[in-house]
């Protein structure tokens, strides 16, 4: 049985892009919409919004009596998003529909261009995420210095109280919105089609919507260094939030815009791996890094929510002279505190489990055995998940909410723990007895179990009230959600990307720059932050520029090592640049020799990733079987995938209508 | 097949694994353990200077003889792992098992240790907060957790950008800018807030509790030693938080019964002007002065005085609801 290439692209695709027919652009990248044209109109739309609001609200009392109108603040910010959406092309989709028009058909773009494009293509999208994160990533570090810098004495300041707080506050925030989408967007939405089998996302305009938003987010949030910054921290408390300054509505704008995306990100996610996956992956076969991704989503699409409500009740007391959060007119503070951490830790779990579901990739490729309980391993992340939503108030012990909540989320957070726990138990058995190769992104999977041990375990002495008392909002916690968060996520981020980039760009990076720049960030990682763990304990608040003298040695030792882990990722910079960019060398198509389905595509991988859907035949861990089962049958002959001892099988026809498979029928047609 | 052969015959003669492991963990724990809590263990913070930081001090101590054969076992095995089963040995790939992908036991055993050590640290952590009054920690204006001391003496911390007062309402009400409280005393701190929140940290003494505007957040504790305290605050509170700290003193009983006094007589004509005492405090939209709220009229001075009489510290919070 003979099937020709093209009908077969039409019998695999499930719903695919674009329809055929309309693959090929002739026109130059540059002209239409792109990344210009969006900041264009984004201008314009700030510049409507701010003169909209100076319009109508100047005469209002609050107005005249604050010297700030938030009201135009909040129009201009918002306008310009929305500019920037319409400037990119993000609407043009969906308003077309709107108005009854077909919309122009999807282009496949070639060239550097398509990379400042509103992309519908999953792989240009995630490539455009990993500058995005990376900018975001950057700027944060850069801000980070600056408050290391002036906790360098405490008595000699080289910022002004107001300046520091707004750069400690800005820190906060860049880095926590950077956080949320740091692997779900580059990583995940690089990998998940191709790990599952897919040739897309499910939704690839709402994957670009997020993007998009992502980046919009991000120069909302620092149009408030113009604004005079804001003084309230990532966590922005009411009151504060509503006396301060114009700063604080490019949080909350930034936070409800970043807050969608993420919303969309979230149902993205779980619709791609729940519908999506190919013939034959069932969910005992998903790897594990889907299996973290499903656990994120649920999160993204059930806790921002709460956020982005949050933030528009703040946007409201602020415009609007509502009172939500104001108690003398019968609001309460207690009430934006409950909005935000029913959120924010949810999200501590947004920023944790897709790091482990990396590390958890990449053991078992570099100890040649299969990864150890892998349910439990799912299970523990679900179960994550599902806990996360139950403990907030540990944010708030000392609060004065009602105190016999207290055991309670004392409990829910001590027996999060035990899934938790699961991440170690994968890792541990997987080790056992295996052949361990140092390559770099396993030094960065090891590093991560090393620094997420002292995080988790600082976590204990956080939920236990009575320590609480001395440990809350000390740098004891600044360190412990550093060491979760910087030594797991961004641990795992580089860990990812040291070990997909081959794949996704098709070139190697430098071994020895990636060598120091692991060595250098593992070192001054705990360098920097292991001393502040002793400075919480010994009395120092977070946010603070004044702090006992005593405390000076280890804030300068912990300063000096923050200077060096920022210049590890100048090394990193250097190698990125001129690895990919200056002086590319080629990447095999598989260089680590891996089972997971990602690998065994050609590289560069195609448009359509899969010539056919592939039929999965085994999960991706089976390594040390005598006989190596091929992972999936991908329908394509068998020279293609030379060396990765996958393509050979003739898998079992008739598993799923959605796949014809006949290995014979392939043979012969080549 | 070949290589399965290969690997049983290396069974044989590999050595034990597993007991090596479990054997350094068990003496790397032996020493840890007892290093920590006698040598480290008292000089922890937040010292022993009240209940509530003796307390804290004891969890801590506690939790980390719980959290250091944890973090030793798990370095311990990850050495072990890592150097005896690197690529660079040479050793033989690693041949499919059955317990390669699961092992019941294991996992079991695991799963039953984790729940074990983690119910453990709940029931503990739930006696050491109940028990002695709230540990220290904010209870809002209800708490339940309440002293067994007859005598509490209250002092009500007032939180403002970026300051903290004290006042003293069995001694007229007196607002004074430096925390002195009696040795040998259980204090409730009844703290608010006039603005925004704030967080009301008397480090030495084992006391955190959120300044909310509007609120009247309690936290007790009983001093046992003399000595000097700082009060950070420990919420932030805009661009002089890092500025908002002072220091207080606990000083011998009749020694404060003194200063008391004597700061109540010679702060009398201020004392006039303030508003009178109140479980909260609504400023007016500037800032000073301005209203208090209809249900903490009641002033304070039915409740019984400190040194005079007894104060119990359940009509003191039954008051402020």
């Amino acid at each position: 049985m003979a099937i020709s290439a093209h009908e077969s692209v039409d019998v695999g695709r499930p719903g695919g892009t674009p329809p055929p027919g309309a693959a090929v652009s002739q026109r130059s990248a540059w002209l239409g919409q792109h990344m210009g044209t969006a900041a264009l109109a984004a201008v314009v739309g700030y510049t409507i919004g701010h003169y909209v609001g100076s319009s109508f609200a100047n005469g209002y009392e609050h107005v005249a009596a604050s010297g700030q109108n938030d009201v135009a603040n909040v129009l201009a910010l918002t306008l310009a998003v929305v500019g920037w959406l319409l400037g990119s092309g993000a609407l043009n989709y969906p308003m077309a529909k709107l108005v009854g028009r077909e919309p122009a058909p999807e282009i496949e773009e070639k060239g550097v261009g398509r990379y400042f494009r509103y992309s519908l293509d999953h792989k240009v999208v995630a490539m455009q995420y990993v500058i995005a994160v990376l900018l975001f990533l950057f700027t944060g570090g850069l801000l980070a210095m600056a408050v290391r810098t002036e906790l360098l004495s405490p008595t000699t300041h080289y910022f002004g109280p107001g300046t520091y707080i707004a750069i400690v506050s800005e820190h906060g925030t860049v880095m926590m919105m950077m956080a949320t989408s740091v692997i779900t967007g580059p990583i995940a939405g690089w990998l998940l089609p191709l790990m599952i089998g897919s040739r897309r996302m499910a939704f690839p305009r709402v994957e670009a919507f997020s993007l998009w938003t992502f980046i919009a987010g991000y120069m909302v949030i620092l149009t408030a260094l113009p604004f005079g910054g804001f003084p309230t921290g990532w966590t922005g408390y009411a009151p504060l939030q509503t006396q301060a300054a114009g700063g604080m509505d490019s949080y909350l704008v930034g936070f409800v815009v970043v807050g969608s995306g993420m919303i969309a990100a979230g149902f993205n996610i779980a619709v791609t791996i729940i519908n999506y996956r190919a013939p034959g992956m069932t969910w005992s076969r998903l790897p594990i890094f889907v299996w973290s991704l499903l656990a994120v989503a649920s999160l993204l699409a059930l806790a921002t929510p709460t956020l982005a409500t949050g933030c528009l009740f703040g946007i409201l007391d602020r415009t609007a002279q509502t009172s939500f959060f104001v108690d003398q007119h019968g609001g309460s503070s207690f009430l934006w505190e409950n909005l935000f951490w029913f959120f924010g830790h949810p999200e501590v779990y947004i920023m944790a489990l897709p790091g482990f579901g990396i590390v958890g990739e990449i053991l078992p490729v570099f100890t040649r055995k299969p990864l150890f309980g892998y349910r439990v391993g799912a299970a523990g992340m679900l179960g994550v998940a599902l806990l996360s939503f139950f403990v907030w108030q540990h944010h708030l012990f000392q609060s004065g909410i009602n105190p016999d909540m207290r055991p309670l989320f004392m409990l829910t957070t001590e027996l999060i723990s035990i899934p938790t726990g699961f991440i170690y138990l994968t890792a541990m058995g997987t080790l056992w007895k295996s052949k361990i190769r140092f390559e770099v992104p396993m030094l960065f999977a090891l590093a991560l179990y090393f620094n997420f041990l002292l995080g988790g375990i600082s976590g204990v002495y956080l939920s236990d009230v009575p320590v609480n008392v001395t440990v809350h909002g000390s740098f004891f916690v600044m360190a412990h959600f550093h060491y979760t968060i910087m030594g797991g996520l961004i641990f795992a981020f580089f860990g990812g990307l040291y070990f997909w980039l081959p794949k996704m760009t098709g070139k190697v990076m430098n071994k020895k720059l990636s060598l120091i720049h692991f060595w250098m960030m593992f070192i001054f990682f705990n360098a920097t932050f292991f001393p502040l763990f002793i400075v919480g304990l010994l009395g120092q608040p977070r946010r603070v520029f004044e702090y006992a003298q005593r405390l000076q040695g280890l804030n300068d030792f912990s300063t000096i090592s923050a200077y060096l882990l920022a210049s590890s990722f100048i090394v990193f910079t250097i190698n990125f640049a001129w690895s990919i960019f200056i002086d590319p060398k080629p990447a095999a198509s598989n260089p680590w020799d891996s089972l997971g389905l990602e690998w065994q595509v050609p590289t560069p991988v195609p448009f359509d990733n899969f010539e056919r859907i592939p039929l999965i035949l085994a999960d991706p861990y089976h390594y040390g079987e005598p006989v190596p089962t091929p992972v999936a049958d991908l329908g394509v002959p068998a020279v293609a995938l030379a060396g990765s001892g996958a393509g050979g099988g003739s898998g079992p026809s008739g598993l799923s209508g959605a796949v014809v498979v006949d290995g014979e029928g392939r043979a012969s047609d080549v | 097949m070949s290589r399965q052969h290969a690997s049983t015959a290396n069974g044989a003669s590999e050595p034990r694994h597993a007991r090596r492991v479990v054997a350094m963990w068990l003496v790397a724990s032996a020493i840890v353990d007892p290093l920590f809590y006698f040598v480290a263990g008292p000089h922890m913070p937040p010292g022993d200077m009240t209940s509530s930081a003796a307390g804290a001090q004891f969890d801590f101590n506690v939790l980390t003889m719980a959290a250091l054969p944890v973090i030793v076992g798990v370095w311990i095995y990850g050495a072990y792992t890592l150097l005896t089963w690197r690529a660079g040995r040479g050793g033989p790939d690693p041949v499919m098992t059955p317990t390669s992908r699961s092992n019941i036991r294991i996992q079991t055993a695991w799963i039953g240790t984790t729940t074990v050590v983690v119910l453990s640290a709940f029931v503990f952590g739930t006696v050491e907060l109940v028990v002695p009054a709230g540990a220290g920690g904010g209870e809002g204006p209800q708490p339940i957790w309440t002293p067994t001391s007859k005598t509490v003496l209250p002092v009500q911390v007032i939180g403002q950008q970026w300051k903290f007062t004290y006042r003293y309402p069995t001694y007229g009400g007196f607002e004074s800018d430096k925390l002195v409280i009696p040795n040998d005393t259980t204090i409730a701190f009844h703290v608010t807030s006039l603005d925004v929140i704030h967080d009301f940290w008397a480090y030495q003494l084992g006391v955190k509790a959120d300044a909310n505007p509007g609120t009247d957040n309690v936290a007790f504790t009983t001093t046992r030693a003399v000595g000097k305290v700082t009060v950070r605050c420990d919420e932030l509170c805009g661009i002089w938080h890092g500025a908002m700290y002072n220091y207080g003193e606990v000083v011998p009983k009749a020694q404060f019964q003194q200063w008391a006094t004597s700061t109540e007589a010679s702060l009398a004509s201020a004392t006039k002007l303030l508003p009178p005492f109140a479980w909260s405090y609504t400023p007016s939209a500037n800032g000073a002065g301005g209203s208090f709220y209809p249900d903490n009229v009641d002033a304070f001075s039915k409740t019984e005085v400190y040194g005079a009489g007894a104060v119990s510290a359940k009509t003191a919070a039954s008051k402020s609801s």
